[in-house]
Parts: C-alpha cells; sequence; structure tokens
C-alpha cells in the first residue's frame, strides 16, 4: 500500500465519519465543526488529486467564509443549546430508509458502467495548478467570470435587503 | 394598374366602411351624416359598379386573386373575386336598388332615435356588404361567408324593433329555417372539398373538375345546394319564414326580401349552372318545386289582408316562377326575372311602406281605401308595379315572364298550364291589393284620415326612379319574335351557355304570348268588379283555408316541433337530470372524495415534499434500471 | 486511483447530506447538508477530470479543465446562495422565532 493510498483511505473514512457527525450531532455549533471537518477532508482529497488550485479555494470559500457565516447565525440565533420536540419517529425512519435506497441504487446502477477499469490520476498531473485554470479560465471562460460577479453583487444585494429591518 | 377589375375590392369595402362607422360611432352621429354615409357608401360601390359593368361589356372579365384565404394540405382558397357577366349584373341590382332603398330608408325611419337610425344604417350596409361578398366571391367559399352573413342581418333587421317579442320570434324563425338549407349548402361543399379538392368556380366547372366527379356526385352535391337554395330563396317547404320576416321595417323587406337576398338562392344556381346542367334529375325537381310554390304562395296571397303579407306571398310566388326557369334551363330567363322582378317588387315595397308611413303604421288593408287622391304618386307607381308584376306588355314584367313561360311549354304544356294559371293569380291578388288599397271609400278612423299626406321626396324619388325601371327594365330582354334580340341572354352567355332545343314556332309563341295578356286582362277586370267597392266581410269554406295559409305553419308545429319539443322535455328532464347531471356530479364527488383521501399528501411541511421528491427520483431510477435490462 | 472508488465516496457523502435533509428539521442544519451534497458532486468533478486528462494522454492536452473550472463556479454559485439562504433563515427567525421547517408549513393554505 503506498503513501498514497493510505491517504486516500484515510482522507475517505474521515470525511464519511464527519459528514455522519455532521447530521447526528444534536448541537449545531458541533454540526458546523464536523461539517468543517469534512471539508478538509475533501481538500486533501484535491491535494492528492493534484488540484491545489481547488484545494486552496475550498478551504478558504468553504471552510472559511462559508462556515465562518454559518456560525455566526447560529451564535446570533442562541441556537446552540436547543433541544426541539423529536421529530415524528416514523418519518424520520423514512427518510433515512429513502436516502440509504438511493445510495444502494446509484452503487448498483454506476457499479457495472463503462467506468470501470478508468482510473483517475493522482499525485501529478498539472491540469488543477493555477496557472493551467487561470489561463483557461480567463479565455475561455471569461464570460461566465465576469457574469459570476454580477451574481454576487446581486447576491449582496438580496442579502443585505433581506436580513434590513423592516 | 393593370386592369381596372383590380379595383373589385372596392365594391364591397364601401358599403363595409359605411358599416364601421355608423355602427361605431352611432352615438355621436347625427342623422343626416348617417344617412349621408349609408346612402354615400352604396352610391360609391354602384359607380364602381357601373364602372366594372361596362369593362364587363367590352369584353373584359376576369377573376381577380387578393390573397391566400384558407390554406390547408392541398387545398387552397384563395380570397378571389370572379368578376363576370352573371356577377356584374347582380352587382347592379344589389347596389342600384340598394341606393335607391337607402335614400328611401333615410326619410321612413326618421322618427327612430338617432342610435337606431344608426344601427339600422349600419346592418343595412352590413347587408349590401355580406350581399357583394356573395355575389363577388370566385368560389364558394367566399359566397358561403356572404351566405352567412346576408342570413344574420336578415335576422338582424327583421329583429330591428327587438322590444316586440313576436318580432323576435320572426327573426328565430327566418335564421333557423335558413340554418336548415344552409347546413345543406355546407355539406355540398365538403362533398365539392372532397372530391374534386377544389372550391374554385373555374376549376369546379372545368372539365378537368367535372371529370372527377360521377354522376351520383353531381347529383347529391346539386341537390344539396339546391336544399341550400331553398332556405335562403324562401321554397317549399322552407318559405315560411318570408312572411314572418315583414316584421322587420318596409324598406329592409324591399332590400332584403324581395329585391336581393332571396334571390341569392336563383344566383348560386345559375352560377353552378354547369353543374346542374348535368342533372336532369335535380332539375325536374327544381321545376316541381318552382311551379308548386309559384301556384301555392299564390293562392295563400289571394286572401291575404295585411298588405306587406300579400306582397311578401308575392314574392314567393315569383321567386317560384325563376326556380321554374332554373328547372327547366332557362337560367338567363332566371336572371332576367330577378332583374325586372327586384324593380318592381322593391317598388311596391316602398309604395306599401309609403302607404304604411302615412296610415301612421296600419297595415291592415281592410282599414285602407280610396287613398289614391290623397297620394297620388304612391299610387301611380303602385299601379305601374302591378302592372309590370302581372304581366301586361310592354312593361318589364311581361317580358320576363313569358321567358320563363315559354321555357315551361317547351318543357311540358303540363307545366305551361300550371305556371300561366299561377301568373293569372298573380294579377289578379296583385290588383285586388290595388283596389282595396286605392279605391273605394276610406275605412280608417277618423283620425288617419286627416293624417294622410303625401310621402316626403325622399320616398317618393326612389318610387319615381324603381318605376321608370319597371317600366323599361324589360327592354334589355325583348325576345327575338317581338323584333328584339335577348340582349341579357346573350350578354350572360359567357357564364350561362343558351339554352338550346326551343322548337316552339313563332305562331304557337305568339299564341301563348297573346293567351296569357288577355287572360291576364280578364283577370284584372275581374279583380275591378269584385273589389272596387270593398266591403269587409267574413271569409268561409276555402277562402279560410287561403286566408289561414294552408294551415302550414300549424302543420309544421304539429309535424316538427311538436315531436321535438316532447324530445327535448324528455332529454330535458330525464336524461340531462338523471344521466347527465349524474355524470358530472359523480366526476365532481369522485375527485371530491380522491382529494379528501390524497390531503396528507400536501402536509405543507418542506420535509414531506423532499420525502416525497427522493422516493420519486428512486421510482425513476428503477423503472430505468429494469427497463434498460 | 480506480475512479469506482471516488464515485462511491461521493455517491456515501451525497447520500449522507440527503438523509440529513430527510430527517433534520433545523433550518440551518438542513442547509449545511445540502453544501454537503454540493460538495460530493465537486469532489466527483474534479476526479472524472484528472480521469479525463488522464485518458487524453498527453502531458500537454487542457482535457479536464472544464471539469475544474465548474467547481469552480459551483463554489462561486454556492456562496452567493449561501449569503441569500442564510439571510432568509435570519428573516424566518426574526418573523416565527424558530427555525424549525415544520412551523413552515405556510404552503399548505
Amino acid at each position: 500500500m503506498s503513501v498514497t493510498q493510505i491517504l486516500f483511505w484515510f482522507l475517505s473514512i474521515l470525511a464519511l465519519f464527519g459528514a455522519i457527525m455532521v447530521v447526528v450531532s444534536r448541537n449545531p455549533v458541533h454540526s458546523v465543526l464536523w461539517l468543517i471537518m469534512t471539508f478538509f477532508a475533501i481538500s486533501g482529497h484535491y491535494i492528492v488529486l493534484n488540484a491545489q488550485f481547488l484545494a486552496v479555494v475550498n478551504i478558504i470559500v468553504y471552510a472559511g467564509a462559508i462556515m465562518v457565516l454559518f456560525l455566526f447565525v447560529i451564535m446570533l440565533m442562541n441556537l446552540n443549546k436547543t433541544a426541539a420536540p423529536k421529530r415524528n419517529r416514523w418519518l424520520k425512519l423514512a427518510g433515512g430508509i429513502a436516502g440509504g435506497c438511493l445510495m444502494l441504487v446509484l452503487v448498483a446502477a454506476l457499479r457495472d458502467s463503462e467506468l470501470k477499469g478508468q482510473f483517475a490520476q493522482v499525485n501529478t498531473g498539472d491540469i488543477g495548478l493555477i496557472k493551467s485554470l487561470g489561463k483557461e479560465l480567463f479565455t475561455t471562460y471569461v464570460i461566465p467570470f465576469e457574469l459570476s460577479s454580477i451574481l454576487f453583487l446581486s447576491a449582496m444585494v438580496g442579502a443585505v435587503v433581506l436580513g434590513k429591518k423592516d | 394598374m393593370k386592369n381596372v377589375l383590380q379595383l373589385a375590392y372596392l365594391i364591397p369595402l364601401f358599403p363595409l366602411l359605411g358599416f364601421l362607422i355608423n355602427g361605431l360611432g352611432r352615438n355621436k352621429l347625427s342623422k343626416g351624416v348617417i344617412g349621408t354615409i349609408g346612402s354615400g357608401a352604396i352610391l360609391a360601390s354602384f359607380i364602381v359598379s357601373l364602372i366594372l359593368f361596362f369593362q364587363v361589356k367590352g369584353g373584359n372579365t376576369e377573376v381577380v386573386n387578393y390573397f391566400n384565404f384558407i390554406s390547408v394540405g392541398n387545398l387552397s382558397i384563395p380570397f378571389a373575386f370572379q368578376i363576370d357577366q352573371l356577377s356584374s349584373i347582380f352587382l347592379l341590382i344589389i347596389t342600384g336598388v340598394g341606393f335607391l332603398i337607402h335614400v328611401y330608408s333615410t326619410s321612413y325611419m326618421h322618427d327612430e332615435k338617432p342610435e337606431h337610425f344608426a344601427r339600422y344604417f349600419a346592418y343595412l350596409n352590413l347587408f349590401v356588404f355580406s350581399m357583394l361578398l356573395l355575389v363577388m366571391g370566385a368560389n364558394f367559399v367566399i359566397m358561403f361567408i356572404g351566405w352567412e352573413g346576408v342570413g344574420l342581418c336578415s335576422y338582424l333587421l327583421i329583429g330591428f324593433w327587438f322590444k316586440k317579442p313576436e318580432y323576435n320570434k320572426a327573426a328565430s324563425k327566418a335564421f333557423i329555417m335558413n340554418r336548415i338549407g344552409d347546413l345543406a349548402f355546407l355539406i355540398a361543399l365538403f362533398w365539392l372539398i372532397g372530391k374534386v379538392g377544389s372550391v374554385s368556380f373555374t376549376e369546379v366547372f372545368s372539365a378537368e373538375g367535372l371529370a372527377k366527379l360521377s354522376t351520383t356526385d353531381i347529383t347529391v352535391i346539386t341537390l344539396l345546394l339546391f336544399v341550400g337554395a331553398t332556405g335562403k330563396s324562401a321554397q317549399i317547404p322552407l318559405y315560411t319564414w318570408l312572411p314572418d320576416a315583414m316584421a322587420g321595417p318596409t324598406p329592409v323587406s324591399a332590400l332584403i326580401h324581395a329585391a336581393t337576398m332571396v334571390t341569392a338562392g336563383i344566383y348560386m344556381i345559375a352560377r353552378s349552372n354547369v353543374l346542374y346542367s348535368l342533372a336532369p334529375d335535380v332539375l325536374n325537381i327544381i321545376a316541381w318545386v318552382g311551379l308548386a310554390t309559384a301556384l301555392l304562395a299564390a293562392s295563400i296571397a289571394l286572401k291575404q289582408n295585411d298588405i306587406k303579407k300579400v306582397l311578401a306571398y308575392s314574392t314567393v310566388s315569383q321567386l317560384g316562377f325563376m326556380f321554374l326557369a332554373l328547372g327547366t334551363g332557362a337560367y338567363g330567363a332566371a336572371v332576367f326575372h330577378v332583374m325586372t322582378h327586384a324593380f318592381f317588387k322593391a317598388l311596391m315595397f316602398l309604395g306599401s311602406g309609403s302607404v304604411i308611413h302615412a296610415m301612421g303604421g296600419e297595415q291592415d288593408i281592410r282599414k285602407m281605401g280610396g287613398l289614391s287622391k290623397k297620394m297620388p304618386v304612391t299610387f301611380w307607381t303602385f299601379v305601374i308595379g302591378c302592372v309590370a308584376i302581372a304581366g301586361i306588355p310592354p312593361l318589364s314584367g311581361f317580358f320576363s315572364k313569358d321567358a320563363i313561360l315559354l321555357s315551361a311549354y317547351a318543357k311540358s304544356p303540363v307545366m305551361y298550364g300550371i305556371a300561366l294559371f299561377a301568373a293569372l293569380l298573380t294579377a289578379f291578388y296583385m290588383f285586388r291589393l290595388l283596389f282595396i288599397t286605392f279605391t273605394g271609400k276610406f275605412r280608417g278612423t277618423h283620425e288617419q284620415e286627416h293624417h294622410l299626406h303625401e310621402s316626403p321626396k325622399a320616398m317618393t324619388l326612389p318610387l319615381i326612379v324603381l318605376a321608370i325601371l319597371s317600366v323599361i327594365g324589360g327592354f334589355v330582354g325583348v325576345p327575338a319574335v317581338l323584333g328584339g334580340s335577348d340582349e341579357l341572354i346573350h350578354f350572360l352567355s359567357p357564364v350561362i351557355a343558351i339554352a338550346e332545343g326551343h322548337h316552339i314556332s313563332h305562331t304557337t309563341e305568339y299564341i301563348l304570348m297573346g293567351l296569357s295578356t288577355v287572360l291576364v286582362l280578364g283577370m284584372v277586370l275581374g279583380a275591378w268588379v269584385i273589389y272596387k267597392n270593398y266591403k269587409e266581410k267574413e271569409n268561409t269554406g276555402f277562402a279560410k283555408v287561403l286566408e289561414n295559409k294552408w294551415y302550414v305553419d300549424e302543420l309544421y308545429d304539429t309535424i316538427i316541433v311538436k315531436p321535438l319539443k316532447v324530445l327535448a322535455d324528455f332529454l330535458n328532464n330525464i336524461f340531462d337530470k338523471k344521466v347527465v347531471d349524474g355524470l358530472v356530479n359523480g366526476v365532481g364527488r369522485l375527485v371530491n372524495y380522491g382529494g379528501r383521501q390524497f390531503r396528507w399528501i400536501q402536509s405543507g411541511q418542506v420535509g414531506s415534499y423532499v420525502l416525497l421528491m427522493v422516493v420519486s427520483i428512486l421510482l425513476i431510477f428503477v423503472v430505468q434500471f429494469f427497463l434498460r435490462k | 486511483m480506480p475512479i469506482n472508488y471516488y464515485i462511491f465516496l461521493s455517491l456515501a457523502l451525497f447520500a449522507i447530506g440527503m438523509i440529513g435533509v430527510l430527517t433534520r428539521r433545523n433550518a440551518i442544519i438542513i442547509f449545511m447538508c445540502v453544501e454537503l451534497m454540493l460538495n460530493a458532486v465537486n469532489l466527483l468533478l474534479v476526479a472524472f477530470s484528472k480521469m479525463h486528462y488522464l485518458s487524453a494522454g498527453s502531458p500537454f492536452s487542457t482535457a479536464g479543465t472544464d471539469g475544474q473550472l465548474f467547481v469552480f463556479f459551483i463554489m462561486v454559485v454556492a456562496a452567493a446562495e449561501v449569503s441569500v439562504g442564510l439571510a432568509i433563515i435570519v428573516m424566518m427567525y426574526r418573523n416565527i422565532h424558530s427555525v424549525d421547517v415544520n412551523f413552515l408549513n405556510r404552503l399548505k393554505h
């Protein structure tokens, strides 16, 4: 077992464990923290895949900005120790079963797909580097890139309008 | 402009504009403006029609294509006008007589409120527009549009005084009777489209078009078209609406129910004469139906006491004569009679309108009498009309009726005999009407007598013009035996082939003419003796049957209306309430029940919606999975 | 690394996120689970991008770049979405003093 493989399995288990903890934690703050851990694990995967740019962006945007935002909101609302009454148990069970079935069906569907036998390049390959991505981003994808700034602007305006105390 | 005939679109355009202006501006325009617009539109059409007529006379005929009206699959129906000898004559009749009647109406309808006055002229213009469309259309579809349009206007104008329920009933009756005929027309149209794949006159009547039709097809199509014509042109069995249509204003009766609309059926058959000539059986049916109608209506007219009813039955009877002409293959004679009839019947209707106007709305001739001194112009023009319709030479009616009688004689002497009898009845009832109304002593109230007056200029002028036309109108068709040259028949010959086989010697023709003239004069004398000093008395026996119109209305009521009513009652009370309502309510209840059973799905909670979504995605995946296998 | 491993990992993360959405009732947790699902997809996209790069062969090829840029744009949109979404949650909390989605059953009416 090479180092890469060991890293892969380690990060995968970390991500899955974190994800499960997000769902099962009672305390929202804990959920947020577990989610941050999951995101870090996913960033680790990106590094294993040699997609350094995305790994960094993922940490900055998701683990950094977005999750901090979540945290702030939770703290603002003082929700950290809410113990809400139990949800309808049957509905909860149905949700769990439905989600599990979804995974099973998808796995069953994709197990024998034509992708079987293909490999993802790890450790090497330079398309994930800032240089090549940047080139592509500012040539082919320059218009969507500029448009995304407008999206941000409108999201900002929207957030302000919504959050304003009428 | 390449061809003056391209201007043909102007002819229907003017009345349409008049209709729009008068109809939309009815609350704002003054009566003078309305009348000017209404009459002016028709005058403009008349002038354009005249120009076209002289073009056509010079041999310039054309099918003018404007745009593609309907284009479905292989069927293409152009919006096109056919300007030829037949349509140009009808154009002149419609716009010419129409204009005179519009002028007359400005005075006759002057007591109406401005908005009703405008409504009247709008309807009248719309009618002229539809009629022009009917006559000018170069295919059966355009003709059908006009055909429906005149039916609508007829309905609107019969029910013009809509506050009286019986007038509305008369309007509905006219509309429904027409509708029965229209349905037959429509079926014939579909049949044509199905077999020939075209509705253009030029294509259907061409050799290739006719080759696609079997003998049965032709018989069925012509028969259906004839049923359509019986509706519009008031023939047995669909004639009963026309006498009731007299509920409308008198100028309307003159224009629509005497001069133009009711001749639409004759125009249609004359237009389709190529088809009809290939269906001799149908021609026979037409001839006998026309003859029966002529006789029946003439007999009813003998004992009617309403001045307009007499004229209405007279119209039905004259239309019968026209159908007789069509049935005997003398299409030209039919068109000739349409023309002369338009002159003298419009004249008499307008004359009766003048009388009714003077009598303050009274229509019963038993309450009139001795009007000749008070209304000389009306009286003398009415005399001219009577002489013309009775067929006394040399007025117009003589020539056209003579042409019809001759062609009937050529077909069979029996037909001739019956037709002559009907013609004699015509002379008798017309002069009865004349004498009762205008001679003897006045029998109305004192107040009415005081009110009696000659009508204003706007009413008498059209009367005089029509009287002149009634006198000279016949000279366009003087037969060869009398030194003429049948000009009208020859003029129409490009559209209507001259009937062959007139194997009647000149001697016979002279004898027939002399016979009919002498007998008619005898009838006039008889009417003079009987009715010069008319006294009211109760009708008994056969006269009573005639007065009640052979009880045809009652017969229709018993054999058609009443059973239908019973059926409708059954459907309404049993079928509708139990079956239809049950079905409808059942569906409602089912949906209601289902909704109650499934309402838990719409919990309003986001979670359950997401759950349903996931389950659905799962299902789609699974189904997809199994379908693949 | 065989691509199947990445597919199954992503599917597992996605399903866990879905189960979270289905079972939790705290709007913020549900929102976080949605983010988790988005990330699962991102991971898969990056793995596929590298797979394409490998199967394209040439070391100078740009095959697979668009996959990674797609991920980038998803992050952009997610950031915008989170800002608006959180603003909505804040407003909802202000109005009904709870972030429990079960109280949000106005859709019923």
